[in-house]
């Protein structure tokens, strides 16, 4: 029998090496913004535990490095990510000293490669298993537990983002329901202002070229420049109109974030609708009108639902972008996540930018996995009912 | 006469730009109303010029860099010996687009300090996505019989590479690169939260000091720099077509 390697295994297993044995797997800091000291994993755990996640990671990356069964892989993926979750809490104990409450111990490098090698592991074993759109957002709601299971348990605790969070908690959950309303209210508006336009432009010919190429540059004033233009004009509207103003609409905060959100997502929703308008074929629309379909029957239902997967792929785009452009809106006082990531990058608190990082970068994936699922779903269903 | 319209607009736009940056006094009163206690109308704390000029270079750096790195990956995994690669790098491409600029920014800040650092990290991150997924699609859509034939034709699989493959797919990869660059245009003034020096200062100041005016003139230089750079890479890529019998299309 000879033995063969897995190349993407061998690329893991050397990550997995470099990041266990020479760089630091945690880093303590006296408080929580003076350089930090670097621990291996065997001086961050005590003596039962180091030895015991280094055999686990060794196991698991020589599983990795072979040609191994995917139910292997798997498990030797779960079973590395499970260990350094639930050590690095423990690392965060021990290396605090007891009662000391300015002392920080944060993940280090080698703690990061080590989340990323056997992430890589596992993502290439789920692509691998060709899941449905269904058991995508199974796996996806399993992990959202897991992790939410290890932060309401406290283990965590000991770490620094998470003391960044225990002295800003209700500001963390006040800035993140911001950060949602923002990025989904924007999208909200874009889809019901978007889709008739989109539908107006597959009508109206002369107003496709037009409307696109305004939207198109759009797009390309940054984004904080158009925050910082539509100050001006809610200012004026506020002052001037009323009523406006007990609405909310303000020169600054949410009201010109929601705005300049809402002008960025238009371009994706109404050229998608026009290109999935123009993409239905010319037969279904014939036979349509040969039932004698009246217009609105036509569009809502032939052309709209033949569409819809492809409209579905712009709003996909617009709500990632939209999470993470809303974290700008926090330098115009629009809140979000992003005002602990600039109070973090002004402070040079690293732990203070994570809090507000990797929320964001959280809902991001989830929210794209679960519309990916979502299009591929309505996608499979045109194509069982046009087969 | 139509057609001569949008040519002579983008050189109304050229125009308008260079003049802009170069000797920005001349357009001080238009400007003016828009400031209020008679704040400074024209940005005074560095020259645009320096700032759209070192903006240009920060982009050209990523992106360079970011093409380099996309198309060698993307041939890697459209070869036999890196075929296994393909799906988890598609999956990869996905996964990296979740990632907001300003997280990868100010994640990049400890490792590699403030300026122009983080920024280039963030631009080439950025960069690579679109250009990778198109250097996919355009290497995974070859007209079968073409890669046939050059095999028939006794190519090495260098040849093919260089001589069918690449040039084939030039005009989709050249799309990617130009999204790329329009992205990173805009990206880039978000550098000037790390204290990069892109025409995001302009912005940034005056987003500080409640002046509009900086604000308005920093955007629309990126702006009329992003159209005017789509303009010049659009056309770059038709001729491509072109020349490759346009079954880009």
């Amino acid at each position: 029998m000879t033995i063969r390697f897995d190349k993407l295994g061998v690329v893991i297993a050397a990550l997995a090496a470099y990041a266990a044995f020479l760089a630091p797997f945690a880093t303590f800091r006296a408080n929580r913004i003076v350089p930090g000291q670097a621990r291996s994993i065997l001086e961050a755990l005590p003596i039962t535990t180091g030895p015991l996640l280094l055999a686990i990671l060794v196991i698991a990356a020589f599983v990795a490095l072979f040609r191994t069964p995917l139910v292997l892989r798997l498990a030797a993926g779960i079973v590395a990510l499970a260990a350094l979750a639930l050590l690095i809490g423990d690392a965060g104990t021990f290396l605090t000293p007891a009662g000391n409450t300015f002392a920080r111990v944060s993940p280090a490098s080698g703690f990061w490669i080590l989340i990323f090698a056997f992430t890589l592991l596992l993502a290439d074993v789920l692509t691998r298993l060709d899941l449905s759109p269904w058991a995508r957002v199974g796996v996806l709601v399993v992990a959202a537990l897991a992790i939410g299971l290890l932060l309401v348990s406290g283990r965590w605790d000991s770490l620094s983002i998470l003391k960044e969070y225990s002295n800003r908690a209700d500001s963390f959950w006040a800035e993140g329901s911001k950060h949602v309303t923002l990025a989904l209210g924007s999208l909200l508006a874009a889809v019901i202002v978007g889709l008739p336009l989109g539908i107006l432009c597959h009508r109206v010919e002369s107003l496709r070229a037009g409307v696109l190429n305004v939207l198109n540059i759009i797009q390309t004033i940054p984004s904080i420049a158009l925050f910082g233009l539509l100050i001006a004009p809610l200012g004026w509207i506020a002052l001037h109109v009323p009523g406006a103003a007990a609405l909310g609409i303000r020169g600054i905060g949410t009201a010109p974030a929601f705005v300049a959100l809402f002008l960025y997502s238009l371009l994706p929703v109404v050229a998608n609708t026009v290109v999935g308008l123009a993409g239905v074929p010319r037969a279904a629309n014939d036979a349509a009108r040969g039932m004698g379909m009246t217009d609105r029957q036509r569009l809502f239902g032939v052309e709209f639902p033949l569409a819809f997967p492809v409209i579905l792929t712009g709003i996909r785009i617009v709500l990632v972008q939209n999470i993470g452009l809303a974290t700008i809106a926090a330098l115009i006082g629009g809140g979000g996540f992003g005002v602990f990531v600039f109070q973090g990058v002004g402070q040079t608190a690293m732990d203070l930018v994570l809090l507000g990082a990797v929320p964001t970068v959280a809902l991001a994936f989830a929210a794209a996995i679960i519309l990916d699922a979502v299009i591929e779903m309505t996608a499979t269903r045109r194509k069982v009912q046009t087969a | 006469m139509r057609a001569w319209l949008p040519l002579l607009l983008r050189l109304a736009l050229v125009v308008l730009l260079v003049a802009f940056i170069t000797s920005p006094g001349w357009f001080e009163p238009l400007l003016k109303p828009l400031t209020e206690n008679n704040a400074p109308a024209i940005y005074n704390q560095g020259s645009l010029l320096t700032l759209t000029l070192l903006h240009l270079r920060t982009v050209l750096i990523a992106t360079v860099a970011a093409t380099i790195v996309a198309v060698a990956l993307a041939i890697l995994v459209t070869r036999p010996a890196g075929a296994e690669f393909l799906p988890l790098s598609r999956s990869l491409v996905n996964i990296g687009q979740t990632f907001p600029p300003v997280a990868v920014l100010a994640l990049a800040v400890p490792a590699v300090g403030f300026g122009e650092k983080p920024t280039l990290i963030a631009l080439f991150l950025y960069g690579l996505l679109p250009i990778f997924e198109n250097a996919l699609t355009g290497l995974t859509t070859l007209p079968a019989n073409v890669v046939e034939a050059a095999r028939g034709a006794g190519m090495t699989g260098w040849q093919r590479l260089t001589k069918v493959e690449l040039p084939l797919s030039a005009p989709i990869i050249l799309g990617g690169i130009r999204l790329s660059v329009v992205i990173s245009l805009a990206t880039a003034t978000i550098g000037s939260t790390v204290a990069a020096r892109t025409l995001g200062e302009v912005i940034i100041a005056g987003l500080l000091s409640n002046n509009l005016a900086f604000i308005l003139q920093g955007g629309l230089i990126v702006a009329a720099l992003a159209v005017l750079i789509y303009d010049g890479l659009s056309a770059v890529e038709r001729y491509a077509a072109r020349r490759m019998g346009s079954e880009a299309q």
